[in-house]
């Protein structure tokens, strides 16, 4: 709270209480990260984006940070923002506003919960086409923007968002996009606010375009033995490259040193997916698998992502979740490069994610030294600095980010930064909405 | 400008300067002051930088195919003409990527990886003429963006040159954004954020089979049940294309297109993909259409025959002024479910205004092209037209649809925008134009009906107490 502003913590409440039927003092269980300062002064709840913007009008005129609350899961994600007066908790805004089937589109409120969307669109033979934890919010899972195994076929948050609806930093509430898919009046402001991690204002509404529920779908299943790189990597450029059609190219490791495992989703009609799933199968022999042979079935891998949701599956516990993006060619050069720098470091991450799109996520055991996982992370990036794409941290524990700084921090480099930093600050010029939580205070 | 450009590059000749006068839009026409035409992006770099300092207006302009005035030049600006910059610059077949200059054509992209078994998707209409730069512009989208989306889901990496003259990359062709999604953002900003001088585009797997039907009605509804029943069995089809009486006979009349005899309505639906699934869809395809009521059913699946069949739709603009000395092409969106309420609105608005309407539609995903016949020799036809040409957009607004589908803003349809959003929603938007080109030298007088000036914030932020505003006494 800015300091020449604390005396007026009462009428903070009573102005928050006139914006906002639920408001509450924040409690240690409402903490935002862990250490002091990390626990908000107060906790509200609005019902509609009119309370929202309220909220945010109150916290602009006492310069109040304002820190947005989804399904929590991954609001310990980047760097935890600097400090935190008023957590908006979007547990009230969970209705489903619109669902035209005919249409294909989906309006939500940003606090409905994925799985009970997913529910009720299927009632219609219809899904958003993410992969995202049930608990997850709509608001969420655009605010931190990531995408499961079949961002292959249909991309991330963003490219299925077609309508937002915003309260800014200021309280003044603005929508962009709309109801229908094809529309390219005016700037896209979802885009903007897609990953952009509640530093931008907070999302009050999203409309999602959605896709038809395939009637079937096939796994198919390759192993490589340990070392295989380059065969494996050819396995999942040519699946993903195939007019066989995946809907994801999956790639894991769960032991260091151990055999790489490629998993192909085919989604489709019953015959056209069973036809599909041979011609893939032979696809991959071809391509070197050299464990088991390539094999089809209609359900996932075990460390198949989809479920609890990417990428969280492959996060334990308190560890470290690093992000890799990366052009497929280069996907032997990266997996090379992790195991070179797990030596050094000494330590066997896991490795699993999406190497047919070029993401792959990397998880250091929680149980690692602070400085052996920064130093795997500094070595990363340094063997792949001339490659294109980039070593982000996403979850790390409080220790392990002391020893980022100085190796680049959370994000690593971060191409057109001022430009990133001049939309912050007309968007948020007071700093107030989730500070600190990007780099260089963005 | 010479000195960065070379003499050859920069014209001021009053005659030249004229041929620039206008885009694909000819209704609007503005003379610009300079014309430029750089060769690399630092070039590029060195004129925006040039303007920047003089405070000069500067317009990017493509292959000037637009059809919004989006590259309209300023009367006394400089227009920065990006065609001699159109290398493929690299292909990454392994990645599924491209880096291409924006100069270079739609079509080119596609010829340029085919070798690879690989395609570059949006396709606008007037691909074979128009830049990847004008369509990051405008974000274009084209028949087959109901399954492949629009160029923004196909545009992985941009370089651009800020307003400032800054050569930047917003997103690495990763897909994946650390930070802000700046190259989001930026499609579809309508040359009002920078110049682009390098695009990393996605590439896809050309489908194994491609089928196209198309399908005869006697009314444009018994059409529009067919649309309705495709996409209600869960098929998405690459293009559902849908013309009327109207257009059909323009097209008929110019490039003998032999669509049924008589038909008020000719459907085309195109599947692509796997082969094994493209069958079963064609099956279900045809048994749907039949059940509308379809009174001639064809299909083709070898590409001479189906180039056939599209050209009848491909050429239904152009053919429109066969029979009509002059008209507007409309783009306006509606939710899909909607089409068959507002065809009728626009046929009563005909009707009443005398106005013939010609009729070409993205069925599939809900965007309309009315054609607006007019005679520009009668007087008071053009007011005539553009009236009915206004009407349709409000009919789009009013059952929750969009001003544009993908033509843009532009010039044409700034003065629409408050109609579609609030004081709000624009200040907010702009808030990205003051982040990019808080100088407003980019491409001004474009998208926005009144430019905000950078630095006023929006909304009520220094107004009352929000408390105290709403009667309440805090304090």
């Amino acid at each position: 709270m800015h300091p020449s502003r604390t005396y007026a913590a009462d009428s903070i409440a009573k102005a928050l209480a006139e914006a906002c039927a639920d408001v509450r003092e924040g409690t240690a269980a409402d903490a935002i990260a862990d250490g002091p300062g990390a626990v908000p002064a107060f906790v509200a709840l609005p019902g509609s984006t009119e309370e929202a913007a309220a909220v945010l009008r109150v916290a602009a005129w006492h310069e109040l940070a304002v820190v947005p609350r989804g399904g929590g899961s991954r609001l310990g994600w980047g760097t935890p923002p600097s400090r935190c007066d008023v957590l908006v908790d979007m547990a009230r805004m969970d209705a489903v506003l619109e669902h035209a089937s005919g249409d294909l589109v989906a309006r939500l409120q940003a606090g409905a919960r994925m799985g009970d969307v997913a529910d009720l669109l299927a009632t219609a033979g219809q899904e958003i086409a993410l992969d995202v934890p049930a608990s997850a919010t709509a608001g969420g899972v655009v605010a931190s923007g990531l995408a499961g195994p079949r961002r292959l076929r249909y991309g991330s948050p963003r490219d299925l968002l077609i309508g937002i609806t915003i309260a800014t930093a200021n309280g003044t509430v603005a929508k962009s996009g709309g109801k229908v898919v094809k529309n390219v009046a005016g700037y896209d402001l979802g885009k903007l606010f897609a990953g952009s991690a509640g530093t931008l204002g907070l999302i009050t509404e999203v409309t999602f375009r959605l896709h038809p529920l395939p009637a079937a779908r096939a796994f198919v299943r390759a192993e490589f033995v340990p070392g295989a790189v380059a065969a494996a990597g050819a396995a999942v450029a040519a699946a993903a490259n195939s007019s066989l059609i995946s809907s994801a190219v999956e790639l894991s490791r769960p032991s260091a040193g151990g055999p790489l495992l490629v998993s192909v989703l085919l989604e489709g009609s019953a015959d056209g997916v069973a036809a599909r799933a041979r011609g893939m199968a032979d696809l991959l022999a071809a391509a070197g698998a050299t464990g088991s042979v390539a094999e089809v079935s209609e359900s996932p891998p075990p460390w198949w992502p989809g479920t609890p949701g990417a990428p969280e599956a492959l996060l334990a516990g308190d560890g470290t979740l690093v992000r890799v993006s990366f052009w497929v060619s280069a996907l032997a050069q990266v997996l090379d490069a992790i195991d070179a720098a797990g030596r050094a470091a000494g330590i066997a991450p896991t490795v699993a994610g999406s190497a047919g799109a070029g993401v792959l996520y990397v998880s250091c055991p929680p149980a690692g030294s602070p400085e052996a996982c920064a130093g795997f992370v500094a070595a990363l990036r340094a063997a792949l600095d001339r490659a294109r794409g980039g070593v982000a941290v996403l979850a790390a524990p409080a220790e392990v980010r002391a020893a980022l700084a100085g190796r680049g921090g959370m994000a690593g480099s971060v191409p057109s930064l001022s430009l990133m930093r001049a939309v912050k600050n007309q968007f948020d010029p007071g700093h107030r909405m989730s500070p600190g939580r990007f780099p260089e205070e963005i | 400008m010479t000195e960065i450009c070379g003499a050859p590059n920069v014209i001021t000749d009053p005659l030249e300067l004229r041929t620039y006068e206008c885009d694909g839009l000819t209704s609007h026409r503005t003379t610009p002051a300079l014309v430029v035409l750089p060769g690399t992006a630092p070039e590029v770099a060195d004129v925006v930088r040039a303007c920047a300092q003089a405070s000069v207006p500067f317009v990017a302009r493509g292959s000037g195919t637009g059809l919004s005035g989006g590259a309209v030049p300023h009367s006394e600006g400089v227009l920065i003409v990006m065609s001699r910059m159109r290398a493929v610059l690299e292909v990454d077949p392994v990645a599924r990527r491209a880096v291409v200059e924006p100069g270079v054509t739609n079509l080119r992209v596609t010829e340029a990886v085919r070798q690879y078994g690989l395609f570059y998707a949006p396709d606008p209409s007037s691909q074979v003429v128009c830049s990847v730069g004008g369509n990051v512009a405008e974000n274009s989208g084209g028949a087959h963006c109901l399954k492949n989306g629009f160029t923004v889901n196909h545009v992985l990496g941009l370089e651009i040159v800020t307003p400032a003259g800054e050569l930047t990359w917003l997103g690495d062709g990763t897909g994946v954004t650390n930070g802000y999604d700046l190259p989001g953002a930026f499609t579809g900003s309508e040359g009002t954020l920078g110049i682009v001088t390098k695009v990393i585009v996605k590439l896809m797997p050309a489908p194994e089979a491609v089928h196209l039907v198309l399908a005869a009605y006697d009314s444009l509804e018994a059409g529009g049940r067919a649309v309705t029943d495709i996409i209600g069995a869960g098929i998405v089809p690459a293009a559902i294309e849908m013309m009327d009486a109207l257009s059909i006979e323009a097209a008929e009349a110019a490039v003998h297109c032999g669509y049924p005899e008589g038909a008020a309505a000719v459907l085309l639906v195109e599947l692509d993909g796997p082969a094994a699934e493209v069958e079963a869809e064609l099956a279900t395809v045809h048994s749907l259409c039949e059940k509308a009521g379809a009174r001639e059913i064809r299909s083709a699946d070898d590409p001479v025959q189906r180039a056939g069949i599209w050209a009848g739709r491909k050429s239904a603009f152009a053919a429109v002024g066969r029979l009509s000395p002059a008209y507007i092409v409309q783009d306006g969106v509606v939710p899909r479910t909607a089409l068959g309420d507002v065809l009728a609105r626009i046929w009563a608005l005909s009707q009443e205004s005398g106005i013939r309407v010609a009729n070409v539609f993205h069925a599939g995903d809900g965007n309309l092209h009315p054609l607006v016949l007019y005679d520009d020799a009668v007087p008071g036809e053009a007011e005539a037209a553009e009236v009915v040409s206004g009407a349709i957009l409000d009919t789009c607004i009013e059952y929750g649809g969009s001003i544009t589908g993908e033509h843009g803003v532009g010039v044409d349809k700034s003065r629409y925008m408050p109609k579609m959003f609030s004081p709000e929603d624009l200040d907010t938007m702009q808030l990205v134009r003051c982040a990019f080109d808080p100088a407003n030298l980019c491409n001004p007088g474009k998208v926005f009906p009144t430019p905000r000036l950078c630095g006023e914030v929006p909304g009520p932020r220094r107004g009352a107490h929000p408390a105290a505003a709403a009667g309440v006494e805090i304090f």
